[in-house]
């Protein structure tokens, strides 16, 4: 099958071709920084989220020592932290903040912005067939708005203070009152103000990406066409567009509270022997509000990652999607009832217990789309002719990891349970596993599939098979424990477990997992290093569509420019997921059907 | 082809769609702050209020804004553009008369004895007038850089898109207006 696009008449993608004419001029500046090419965009998201991924990375590393090792000093903590690790031992209010920030960097600017920020951008149009986004403009102050929210956040980690310090769900009082910690001073404030921008930034890449995908597709690309990848991104959008004003609403309530005297969540507080005026609010209120936001988010990160993983498990496996309209209606269930279960995150808050056992059964509910999922994805494995590709790896990486931690989910949406297992690490492993490292899994699966295409070059594929062995025998070793540990009743959030009797026993597993969280880090770094090291010096990519796949990024030149088609869009005449078709290997979306072609799939 | 070219050509303009979709993002935050009033109305501690008198004035403002600026679409897409900017003019005062009338609002609002922090009920009616009040000053940024377009006898412009996008918009926090005052009229 030759890669050549089919190309057709001008006439229908006048209004696209106009504007792609007008970048012959392009200075470092408008190339690298201020750029409104959605690729460069892409990469923008992609090594910024890289840079948090590092520092988030790394705090619980920190952290993990002070786990692991409680009894232990480092002196050399304290050259890295000042006085937050004085005599090498790390403040109990900066274990606080290291927890919080390592939470609020890898949900929201790791998993949110670098990984949708990433890929809509990159993938939409060129899998879309359009030149670039609705509004490239708009595309560029989300990424900027994104590097806004970005510095505000990192130097909220050098105020004398010390940064946000109450959880990455900044309930209330903690986060309203600025006596009631260290961390909610003037960390707690840049916090609100990064993510104030962080939101923005993502409303603006969602709109963006909602009207691309709705409004742009090329010619013959009808919605039952688009590869999976773009409904899940699709829907990750419409999530995103809907969930992050109603946490900007709880945030601006939040604001009120700490800085004007209000009293929307505050009521009957003593603090420091003395009492406060606040009286009528309700602290529960936030986390509604927040949790209506906080449950969707959890989709928003791992929307993409199935999606991704969808699209490289069909082309390595050389075969269709199975059940391609099951895929796209599942995701469908999913983004409908994550707007519907957001109080399982509050079970044991008071909630009316037969409010309670509504959001049980929306909750359990999850399981079938999710099953329906995960059963597609093993019955394309199936008798496949499967090349394991780093990027297939982690596909397959991914779908384990979903399971594995979908099946705890079923644990915690039972409210009866969740009493005995909140705020354990049962729920920290749940989802770490299912959250976390799963789409952390589709990230790396979408990185190493379209590094070719972004740079034009290969990653290492020897460092890519250590760094994906590693990280998925080490993410199991690290996660797996604490599910026992949480079922014994071990909390979450202790700085020390050395002083309590019943969880002493667990202190030769917390320092394996501290241990194995080391060298887990150590193989990230490797992965940090092939990506830099391979984007300069990887293998040459020489084929214009080396993974032989059907989808239309891949009938742009080796390195597209602006506007991605030197010449026109091409034309659209069929699924994304023509495999093993009449014999052949894979027909692309852009070849015509034959006459000899078999209907259907 | 060429039907499948019409029916590209008869797709909404991209920017408009941005729009309706970002309307709808909107409107989740302001469902999220009703939602949390009628929350919190059902705890105790509720106190009702009477909404200030000003409102209604900002209100007649708002919905004669909204007619002018039809008209000004209207005489923009005729190319009437002596008439359009005339009306361009007169949806910005009506806006600023808006916002002026909310100012003045709040303040008897204050001095009726419910100042900001007195009790939660009337705090949520400063966050989510002065919220929307916050997306009307937007419009009115909208309104100005047409406004200055329109003076701008250097270029001519015949895309009626910004036009239609700010027109769309300003309708917009004047539908949104009508249910807020409604909002807060029927649950108290």
């Amino acid at each position: 099958m030759s890669s050549a696009a089919t190309l057709h008449h001008a006439d229908v993608h006048g209004s696209h071709d106009a504007h792609h004419e007008h970048h012959h001029h392009e200075t470092f500046i408008t190339k690298y920084v201020f750029s409104q090419d959605h690729k460069m965009i892409a990469k923008q998201f992609l090594v910024t989220g890289i840079i948090w991924a590092i520092i988030g990375g790394l705090f619980s590393v920190v952290f993990r020592l002070q786990l692991g090792y409680p009894e232990s000093t480092f002196p050399w903590l304290e050259d890295l932290l000042g006085h937050w690790a004085a005599g090498g031992k790390l403040k109990p209010e900066f274990y606080y903040a290291l927890v919080t920030m390592h939470g609020t960097i890898l949900v929201f600017f790791v998993l949110t912005a670098g990984l949708s920020g990433t890929f809509a951008n990159f993938l939409i149009p060129l899998q879309i067939g359009a030149r670039d986004m609705a509004s490239p403009m708009l595309n560029m102050l989300s990424y900027w708005f994104f590097f806004l929210a970005s510095t505000i956040m990192f130097c909220s980690l050098f105020v004398q203070t010390g940064p946000a310090s109450g959880g990455w769900t900044i309930y209330p009082p903690l986060s309203a009152l600025g006596d009631a910690s260290s961390g909610a001073k003037i960390g707690m404030d840049l916090w609100l103000v990064s993510m104030a921008m962080f939101i923005v930034s993502s409303l603006l890449g969602g709109l963006n990406y909602i009207t691309t995908i709705l409004n742009m597709r090329t010619k013959g690309m009808s919605m039952t066409r688009l590869p999976l990848t773009i409904w899940a991104l699709f829907f990750t959008a419409v999530l995103g567009v809907l969930s992050f004003p109603v946490l900007l609403s709880g945030a601006i309530l939040l604001l009120f509270d700490r800085n004007l005297g209000t009293s929307f969540y505050l009521s009957d507080i003593v603090i420091a022997g003395k009492i406060l005026p606040n009286e009528g609010g309700s602290a529960i209120l936030f986390q509604h509000l927040f949790w209506f936001l906080g449950h969707p988010e959890v989709y928003i990160i791992l929307l993409p990652a199935m999606g991704m993983s969808s699209e490289i498990i069909s082309v390595n496996s050389r075969k269709p999607i199975f059940g391609y309209m099951a895929m796209v209606g599942s995701v469908f269930a999913i983004a409908i009832l994550a707007f519907l279960v957001w109080a399982h995150h509050m079970f044991v808050t008071g909630l009316n217990p037969f409010l309670g056992s509504v959001f049980v059964l929306l909750t359990l509910l999850i399981a079938v789309p999710s099953a329906i999922k995960v059963f597609n994805w093993l019955t394309t494995l199936w008798r496949a002719n499967i090349r394991f590709t780093p990027g297939m790896l982690f596909a397959i990486g991914f779908v384990s990891l979903f399971i594995s931690g979908g099946l705890t989910g079923i644990f915690l949406g039972n409210s009866a349970l969740d009493l005995h297992l909140h705020d354990t690490y049962f729920v920290v492993a749940h989802f770490h596993i299912v959250m976390g490292v799963a789409s952390f899994f589709g990230m790396f699966a979408g990185v190493y599939h379209w590094f070719p295409k972004m740079f034009g070059r290969y990653l290492n594929n020897t460092m890519a098979y250590i760094h994906f062995w590693v990280t998925i025998v080490g993410a199991y070793l690290i996660f797996w424990p604490m599910h026992y540990q949480g079922l014994a009743g071990m909390p979450r959030r202790y700085y020390d477990f050395s002083g309590w009797s019943s969880f002493n026993m667990f202190s030769g597993l917390n320092e394996f997992i501290s241990f194995v969280s080391m060298i887990v880090f150590a193989a990230q770094l490797l992965f940090v290093f092939n990506f830099f090291y391979s984007m300069f010096k990887g293998r040459k990519v020489t084929d214009a569509n080396p993974w032989g796949s059907n989808t239309l990024e891949w009938t742009t030149p080796i390195n597209p420019g602006h506007g991605n088609w030197p010449g026109e869009i091409p034309e659209v005449y069929r699924g994304a997921y023509d495999y093993a078709k009449d014999g052949k290997e894979f027909i692309p979306q852009n070849v015509p059907v034959g006459d000899d072609e078999s209907k259907g799939h | 082809m060429s039907t499948v070219a019409m029916e590209q050509r008869k797709k909404i303009h991209p920017h408009k769609f941005t729009l309706w979709v970002g309307i709808g993002s909107l409107l989740m935050m302001f469902a999220g702050l009703t939602s949390a009033y009628i929350v919190k109305r059902n705890q105790a501690n509720w106190q009702t209020f009477d909404l200030p008198q000003f409102f209604w004035y900002s209100t007649a403002a708002i919905l004669l804004s909204s007619v002018t600026i039809y008209l000004a679409q209207k005489a923009f897409k005729q190319r009437e553009m002596r008439k359009y900017r005339s009306l361009v003019i007169a949806t910005l005062v009506l806006g600023v008369l808006f916002m002026v009338f909310q100012v003045l609002g709040f303040q008897q609002f204050w001095k009726q004895g419910l100042p900001l922090g007195t009790n939660v009920s009337s705090d949520f009616m400063y966050v989510i007038v002065g919220l929307h009040a916050a997306h009307v000053a937007g419009g009115l940024i909208a309104l100005i850089v047409l406004f200055a377009n329109a003076f701008n006898t250097k270029t001519r412009t015949y895309n009626s898109i910004p036009v239609e996008l700010v027109s769309t918009y300003w309708h917009f926090v004047d539908v949104l207006w009508i249910y807020l005052l409604i909002f807060l009229i029927m649950i108290r």
